[in-house]
């Protein structure tokens, strides 16, 4: 029997694993900001349109450096960014439908391309389309250092612009009476978007890379309300599901990389809109319970008192459960009572009957009559 | 051209027709990302039905995916709804799950020809004429041609029937849901719709192409008219334009026909994008100078009237004297404004010196007082 990490003892998993994980974290973190800042769909528009750069890259210089291929990404990614914004700005053309449009051009440019590509390069072009749905086991050293570097940038520009960062993202308008460039603040925000994602390409792949921008974030905006731990959150939260994702897909035959991985990150982001304290789905069950059966305790207590009112001496008046229960149509009148005695507000007689404390008739005039 | 080539023409001109009727309305009510969601996540109906059947032209895959795209729609609606992630988030979260799971169950079911990876993003249209409709061994066509017909037409035919409710409800939903209209139905039976046109397409012509003939078209189309009618016909025919250059582009350069033909939307859009009359980019800029100009003549105007029966006067209605210390004009920019205004009859030169018309006086008084 082996411990179960005892597989990364093996080079190329270990380097697998780590660069998926380094990709994870740096796109999860940007999201963070792109998901705060509506630009969830812009992280689709740049990483589809980053494919016609790569494969332009390729082509003018017939290099596959890692370096190479992400300026054609980055340089494409940022034209259709650009694009969309031109479009927008100079037509009464909608966001979302420049969106479409600048992301199926650019795509189907990219496909058009590695077409001719894969017909005239000969086995020069191989692993281009790897780019499509990721194929992190085809990642080495020389792209592990890449991605590094980048990431290393990406997050270093980030913790120097900390603030400008958080205030644009919150209140763009009260940043620009402060005096930030706000513009320029945005250029090199987007541009660090743009870079998070054609790191993440070569493993993840174009077609799914918009989900590593905006699953981590969201699932880490279930967690936490504070920028800080949203940013932490939600890039150990990529990191975690490109660690996953890049182990099961290696371990597992015809398991592609990309695809693995953003069904990681979605079980993630799965489990926390489920389970995370005060904002997941439970918490607001379990809290709506909760205001149901203060209501019920609240309504019967009300009750209490005004069946209590027609006799000189409140707490000196029991009542029978099924008098109560004539008075609401609502069920679990019983439980009503129990909640109430354990909180000091009625008491039961020996023979089953209840009636108030006098903390419980003073609570009760105050339901029932609405002044304290 | 040959035959081949002419029914993939005809395939491509009935996929483009459906694509646009839906399309249009998408963009109207500002769904068009919708377009590219729907098309992706439908991919894991597909793929089940197909294991299922085991025959991808069964009527059950067309089942099963319109099912899994309002599916789709409703899971963002609901993630919406819980208001912990956005729309856009929610949108960019669903999608690339479902299509992961569509490519993990297709690349776990390796040795099934007839589905690959590749097949999905590009669509095999080169080899749509090889799959007859020959129903009782009578040759009828490509079989694409008569799904994609059908699909289109029946499109067509629910637009031209609901035409009236399904203007309205775009254009004023609040007016449609008081009149009981009932928009929810509307919104999901057009979104059956496009679930249903994004299947019936994806297979022939695959899912980029899909996004393309359903945003693009639609979008050069609004940049051309204002009427509802109008665009829907010019949508339909730019999508058409669209798909015969994407088909040259692809005999020319023997590349992937559906790249191409996305391509070629994407050129459409920017021609119509450049020049169209009154909305395009040109149009725009030629816009934006005139109203630099008419600014300059009437500042000209007011110069002259505020001086007017002064003792200056002489002096301050001498052209030189425009481009001098008071107005601080270029004598190049003084030249082509005087011009302007002479042509325009808003004041007339006499000599070096200028003088204010009837209507150059009413001009200026209206821009004083603030009524232009």
């Amino acid at each position: 029997m082996t411990a179960p990490w005892e597989i990364y003892a093996d080079y190329t998993l270990r380097t697998v694993s780590l660069g998926s994980a380094a990709l994870g974290l740096v796109s999860g973190a940007l999201g963070a900001f792109a998901v705060l800042r509506r630009q969830s769909l812009l992280g689709d528009v740049v990483s589809h349109a980053a494919l016609p750069g790569i494969v332009l890259a390729f082509m003018l210089t017939g290099a596959k450096a890692p370096l190479v291929l992400v300026t054609g990404a980055a340089l494409a990614g940022w034209g259709a960014a650009l694009l969309v914004m031109l479009v927008v700005g100079t037509t009464r053309i909608k966001t979302d439908t420049a969106m479409g449009l600048v992301l199926s051009s650019f795509f189907g440019l990219g496909l058009l391309l590695l077409s001719v590509v894969q017909r005239t390069a000969g086995a020069g072009q191989a692993g281009l389309d790897r780019f499509l749905f990721g194929q992190a086991a085809a990642l080495v050293g020389d792209d592990l250092v890449t991605m590094a570097v980048l990431g290393i940038v990406v997050l270093v520009v980030l913790t120097l612009l900390w603030k400008e960062f958080k205030l644009l993202s919150f209140d763009p308008a009260f940043a620009g009476t402060l005096g930030l460039p706000v513009r320029a603040l945005d250029v090199v925000l987007t541009s660090l978007l743009v870079l998070a994602i054609v790191t993440g390409l070569q493993a993840v792949g174009v077609v799914l890379m918009s989900a590593m921008i905006v699953a981590p974030a969201a699932a880490a905006r279930q967690w936490t309300d504070r920028l800080g731990r949203l940013v932490l959150l939600s890039g150990a939260f990529g990191a975690l599901a490109g660690l996953a994702g890049a182990t099961i897909s290696s371990l597992v035959p015809r398991l592609p990389t990309g695809p693995t991985i953003i069904l990681a990150i979605t079980a993630i982001t799965l489990v926390s809109l489920l389970a995370a304290p005060r904002h997941g789905w439970l918490a607001g069950v379990l809290r709506a319970a909760s205001q149901r059966r203060q209501a019920q305790a609240d309504g019967v207590l009300a009750d209490l008192y005004r069946l209590a009112a027609q006799h000189p001496d409140p707490t000196r008046a029991p009542h029978a459960v099924d008098v109560l229960r004539t008075m609401s149509d609502r069920a679990g009148v019983r439980t009503a009572l129990r909640q109430l005695a354990a909180a000091g507000l009625a008491e039961a007689d020996p023979d089953g009957r209840w009636r108030l404390t006098a903390a419980g008739a003073e609570r009760g005039r105050v339901l029932a009559e609405g002044t304290p | 051209m040959s035959a081949a080539m002419l029914e993939i023409m005809a395939i491509a001109v009935v996929t483009a027709a459906g694509c646009a009727v839906v399309g249009t309305f998408l963009m109207l009510r500002r769904l068009a990302m919708l377009a590219d969601a729907i098309s992706h996540a439908i991919l894991p109906g597909i793929v089940v039905a197909f294991f299922l059947t085991g025959n991808l032209s069964s009527p059950w895959l067309a089942i099963a995916a319109a099912a899994t795209g309002v599916l789709t729609v409703a899971l963002v609606e609901a993630l919406t709804r819980t208001r912990r992630l956005r729309e856009d988030a929610a949108m960019g979260l669903v999608f690339p799950a479902l299509f992961s799971l569509g490519i993990v169950l297709i690349a776990r079911q390796a040795g099934n020809v007839h589905l690959d990876v590749d097949a999905v993003l590009l669509g095999e249209l080169a080899f749509a004429p090889f799959d007859r409709f020959a129903p009782g061994g009578v040759d009828l066509g490509p079989r694409h041609l008569w799904l994609m017909g059908g699909i289109s037409l029946l499109d067509l035919l629910l637009v031209l029937v609901f035409y009236k409710e399904l203007k309205l409800a775009t254009f004023d939903p609040g007016l449609a849901a008081s009149l009981g209209l009932a928009p929810v139905a509307i919104h999901y039976g057009l979104m059956t719709m496009v679930s249903l046109t994004a299947v019936g397409a994806f297979d022939a012509v695959g899912i980029v192409l899909v996004v393309a003939l359903m945003v693009g078209p639609p979008a050069a189309a609004y940049l051309l008219t204002d009427r509802l009618g109008a665009l829907l016909g010019l949508a339909v025919l730019l999508g058409t334009v669209a798909a015969a250059l994407g088909l040259a582009l692809a005999t020319w350069l023997d590349a992937s026909i559906a790249g191409c033909m996305a391509v070629g939307v994407g050129f459409v859009f920017l021609v119509v994008y450049l020049v169209a009359p009154g909305r395009g980019l040109l149009a725009e800029l030629r816009r934006r100078r005139r109203q630099r100009w008419s600014f300059a003549e009437i500042m000209l105007t007011i110069h002259l009237l505020q001086h007017a029966g002064q003792p200056e006067e002489d002096d301050e209605a001498r052209i030189d004297h425009l481009h001098g210390k008071h107005v601080g004009w270029t004598p190049d920019f003084t030249r082509t404004v005087v011009a302007g205004a002479v042509r325009r009859g808003l004041v007339v030169r006499e000599g070096e010196r200028l003088r204010l018309t009837d209507s150059g006086r009413v001009t200026a008084g209206r821009a004083l007082s603030g009524s232009a």
